[in-house]
Formats: C-alpha cells, structure tokens, sequence
C-alpha cells in the first residue's frame, strides 16, 4: 500500500517536473525542475531496490551535472526571452509527434510479452543475501572491470575535451613566470659598491 | 510489489517528454541539453526496472556506464556551448551555419 502511494507520488512529481523542465519560461527554473526530477528518479530506483544507482543518481546527476547547468545557465548573459519565439509555433506539431509516441511506445509496453524466458541463464542473477552495492562492486571489480576501466577514460576525455575547449590563452597579463625565478641569483640581484662620502648615489 | 509495465510508462512517458522539449526549444540548446538527460533518464529507468525484474544485476552495471556518458555528454557539450556563446554573443542554435557544411 505505502508502496504503491511511494511509487505513484515520486512518478507523479517526475513527470511533473518533467513537463516543467521542457515549458519553463526561465531557464534557471528548468534546472532547478530538472534537480526535482532526479531526486524523483532517484526515489524511483530506491523503490526498485537498486540503491546504488539511485545514489548515484544523486551524487552525479543532481551534484555535478544539474550545478554544472546551472553554473552555464547563470554565467552566461542571454536574452531568453528572443531564444523562447519558436515555441507556440513548434507546439502543435511536437505535441502530434509526442503523442504518436508515447501511444506507440505504450501499445508496444501493453503488447510486450516475455515469452518463456530462460532464468536459469541469466548472466548474473541478483543475490539475496548481499546487499545491491556489494553485489555491484563485486561485479564491477571482477567480470566488467575493463569497461568500469573504459568509462573512467571517457570521464578522462571529457575533462580534458572541455579544459581544452573553454581555455584560452588571454594576451595583456603578467603571469608568473617560475623559470625566470628560479634562475635568479644573488649575485646577479644586488650589487656592492664602495660609495664615497659626499657624492650621491648613481644607480 | 508495482509491476513492471508501470516502470515502463513512466519511462516511455519521460522519453516522449523528453523529445518533445527537443522539438518545442529548438533554439535554446540549454533545454535541448537538459531534455537530452531526461532522454537518457528514461532509458536508465527501463534499464534498471528489467534488470530488476528479471533478476539480472547486469541491468544496473549498464545503467551506471549509461549515467557516465550521460555526465560526459554533459560536460563536452557546456564547454562547446560556452565557446559557441564567447564567438557570437548567442546560444541560439536553430541556424548554426558559421562551418558551411
């Protein structure tokens, strides 16, 4: 019972937020929608019993993608108002396409049936007496490692991409430069000299 | 115990979502991102309610490489938005034709 109250608030407020993501007027209402929707998500996968990836969820979607939407979204100064004219003209025609999708998409779910399926060959049955995170671990450190190894390269390549992207070499600064310091010697920076009395200094 | 098929309509329901924020803000590229993510939520929530049902954990190891490009994804196409925005004082992208490809 609390379940099924569980399971239809959290898809309630998902698509909910969904919708509001896509219609919002101020883009920084979307995002913040958008992090509505990922907790949402993510209290979907927890129903499921998949913790891990309802954390993960989270902790990326929600503390490094959503921040990092919002961290563009605010950063750059656009007139959204001029970026926001297509929309009544687009309506009519992505609603007929959504919604000849959606039917689709549900028909196909509604006529989706199994078979006999063969559960005795299942790759990795879900063990019931470790919990999800171990079990994941144990799968992600063993059999897929290589991948697991693979999807750390892409993480890799997407940092340095959008490094490589965003960096520009500004001209008219004055950095530091640590060889030109590191050079230096006392005896090149002072100097002694014998001054006599009563002259002035000449440098 | 909620059946599966209701997982997947909350799925088929957020991708269609999803797509239609595509078509509707076809010059803001930021939503275009973001209904890029929950394209890509919706395929994370398919994975993950199979992979439960069927009692495979093999579901989830791939919902999690789904969310790392999902971050990637992300990340790469910011960067590119900013440097887009730094050239023309816009992120309007309806008639981006400055390769003339």
């Amino acid at each position: 019972m609390i379940q099924a109250f569980a399971f239809y608030l959290f898809a309630t407020m998902l698509i909910a937020s969904a919708v509001l993501v896509i219609s919002a007027r101020n883009p920084v209402h979307s995002v913040l929608w958008l992090i509505l929707g990922f907790f949402n998500a993510a209290g979907l996968m927890l129903l499921l019993g998949a913790e891990f990836i309802a954390m993960l969820l989270v902790i990326v979607y929600v503390g490094a993608v959503a921040v990092l939407f919002l961290f563009v979204v605010m950063m750059l100064d656009i007139d959204f108002a001029e970026l926001r004219a297509g929309f009544v003209r687009y309506l009519p025609f992505g609603l007929l396409l959504a919604m000849v999708l959606a039917v689709e998409m549900i028909f196909a779910v509604g006529a989706w049936k199994a078979g006999s399926l063969e559960m005795a060959q299942r790759l990795v049955p879900i063990p019931s007496d470790v919990p999800n995170i171990e079990a994941i671990g144990d799968l992600l450190y063993t059999r897929y490692l290589y991948v697991f190894e693979g999807a750390g390269l892409v993480l890799l390549v997407a940092l340095i991409g959008a490094i490589v992207l965003t960096h520009r070499a500004r001209g008219g600064i004055r950095p530091q430069n640590i060889s030109e310091q590191v050079k230096r010697r006392p005896q090149d920076a002072t100097r002694n000299i014998d001054q006599p009395v009563g002259q002035g200094v000449e440098l | 115990m909620i059946g599966l098929m209701h997982y997947l309509v909350v799925g088929a329901i957020l991708f269609v979502l999803g797509v239609l924020g595509i078509f509707l803000n076809r010059k803001n590229v930021i939503i275009i991102l973001m209904s890029v993510e929950l394209i890509l939520l919706a395929v994370n929530i398919n994975l993950v309610a199979f992979s439960v049902y069927l009692g495979d954990l093999v579901g989830q190891i791939f919902a999690m490489f789904v969310l790392t490009v999902a971050a990637g994804e992300a990340a790469i196409g910011l960067a590119i938005l900013v440097i887009y925005f730094r050239g023309r004082g816009t992120i309007a992208v309806d008639d981006i034709n400055r390769m003339k490809g």
